[in-house]
């Protein structure tokens, strides 16, 4: 299908941007590399009047080592990112996880923030933020702020951020320590059946998990083996709320949960 | 700022397999329509328009993209190559075109054009890819013909071909 009429806004400064988004309100979108936009504007899923290119901004097309955290601003491409000679060594639990993201047709032109902002829940950059306790900054004509990854997904492609504020940036702590990643899909660069991602802590492991409920979730686990470990992860992958469809049932991402979980858990406190 | 309306023809320039397009086109307009009904190159092929099949990959300043998930007017001042841009002179085929042909590595050819885009990218960032990497670059297409292997075998040899020619190139000059 084609996408519906609507005016295209060509932003040549962040301001003029964020006015369209205070004018226009929920009828204006954002579009950056549109990867997960356009498949929605071709289905008529989402019909804004008006959509805004903001990615001709130079101000938002940085990757900025700021002390103890990488800031990835709007308009950088995922493959921009994967090509950051840094990633390994700062942002080791990305550098696993975005290869899962898409496939390099989509990543060339995908970005970092357009798939922080979509928030689908079986998306990895979302995982990965929230895994990190990353941050995502939202900027509006009126006011800037910053919402932690926790408290931004809100459910099924649902956020925090309101009808007149975009995402300037997010931002990942830098070189957190021990990391694991792993997705089961049908097909490498498809959307996930389950992925998961783990991070030390001081105190053990938070285990993050996409793919499952309607958006990504962490949970701490501070005991670390035995069957105390068996049994808090047999009641996460429950309290995750799985549901069977087309793609694979409630039950078999319950069972991903455990074993996938279990094996990252010992991968990184190894 | 640039506030172009819906409905209206809008200009539009880029690089089009090595010649400058100027032209009109109207917001909605996938890049995939206005390559085939605009300039009337046909090679690029419109399967799912949803970004899942690949059988329109184009690139996009040297870089695989799907021109259904791309709005035209998204690539004002881009170069965009399409599989017309492989064929030799008087239509002869390409490298990596000449390679499938070989290697029997199409049937239908509906996804073909697409993936020769992917993997013309491919070799030009990286000559030396393994058979993995080019199976990682596949994972973005969909073929229901052939069941791969004989793409992969294609690829390979159309790799090893244009890295000798590469070599050729360097040393001759």
């Amino acid at each position: 299908m084609k996408p519906a009429a609507f005016d295209y806004v060509r932003a040549e400064s962040l301001d003029e941007a964020l006015d369209v988004l205070r004018n226009e309100g929920s009828d204006a979108r954002i579009i950056a590399g549109g990867q997960s936009l356009m498949p929605m504007l071709n289905m008529r899923l989402a019909k804004p009047r008006v959509l805004v290119d903001i990615m001709r901004l130079a101000e938002l097309r940085g990757i900025e080592a700021k002390p103890g955290r990488i800031v990835v601003a709007a308009a950088v491409r995922q493959s921009e990112l994967l090509e950051w000679p840094a990633l390994a060594s700062e942002l080791r639990l990305v550098s696993l996880a975005l290869p899962w993201s898409g496939h390099v047709q989509t990543r060339s032109r995908g970005t970092i923030c357009g798939s922080i902002a979509h928030a689908d829940p079986s998306a990895e950059m979302p995982l990965a933020l929230l895994a990190l306790g990353g941050d995502v900054a939202l900027c509006s004509a009126k006011k800037r702020r910053r919402v932690a990854a926790r408290d931004f997904f809100l459910g099924m492609m649902s956020t925090d951020r309101s009808d007149d504020e975009m995402i300037e940036a997010v931002e990942f702590p830098a070189n957190s320590g021990r990391c694991a990643f792993r997705e089961v899909a049908r097909r490498h660069g498809d959307f996930a059946i389950v992925a998961c991602a783990a991070v030390k802590t001081i105190r053990g492991v938070r285990l993050a998990v996409g793919g499952v409920a309607d958006m990504p979730v962490a949970r701490e686990f501070d005991t670390i083996d035995g069957s105390a470990l068996d049994d808090a992860l047999n009641a996460f992958a429950y309290d995750l709320d799985a549901r069977d469809d087309f793609h694979a049932t409630a039950r078999y991402r319950r069972d991903l949960v455990r074993t996938i979980g279990r094996e990252l858990i010992a991968e990184v406190v190894q | 700022m640039s506030h172009m309306a819906a409905g209206q023809p809008h200009r539009l320039r880029f690089t089009f397999n090595g010649s400058a397009i100027d032209r009109a086109c109207e917001p909605r307009r996938l890049l995939t329509d206005f390559i085939r009904y605009e300039i009337g190159a046909t090679g690029t092929h419109i399967g799912c328009e949803h970004g899942v099949c690949g059988a329109c990959t184009v690139t996009i300043d040297g870089q695989p993209a799907r021109a259904c998930l791309t709005l035209a007017l998204q690539v004002e001042g881009c170069e965009v190559c399409t599989v017309e841009s492989l064929a030799g002179k008087e239509g002869c085929l390409g490298v990596l075109q000449a390679a499938f042909r070989r290697h029997h590595a199409l049937q239908c050819g509906f996804c073909t054009a697409g993936i020769l885009m992917s993997l013309d990218a491919l070799f030009a960032q990286h000559p030396d890819a393994t058979a993995e990497e080019i199976r990682d670059a596949l994972t973005g297409h969909l073929c229901r013909c052939t069941g791969y292997a004989p793409i992969v075998r294609a690829a390979l040899e159309a790799a090893a071909e244009l890295r000798t020619k590469l070599k050729g190139e360097t040393t001759d000059a």
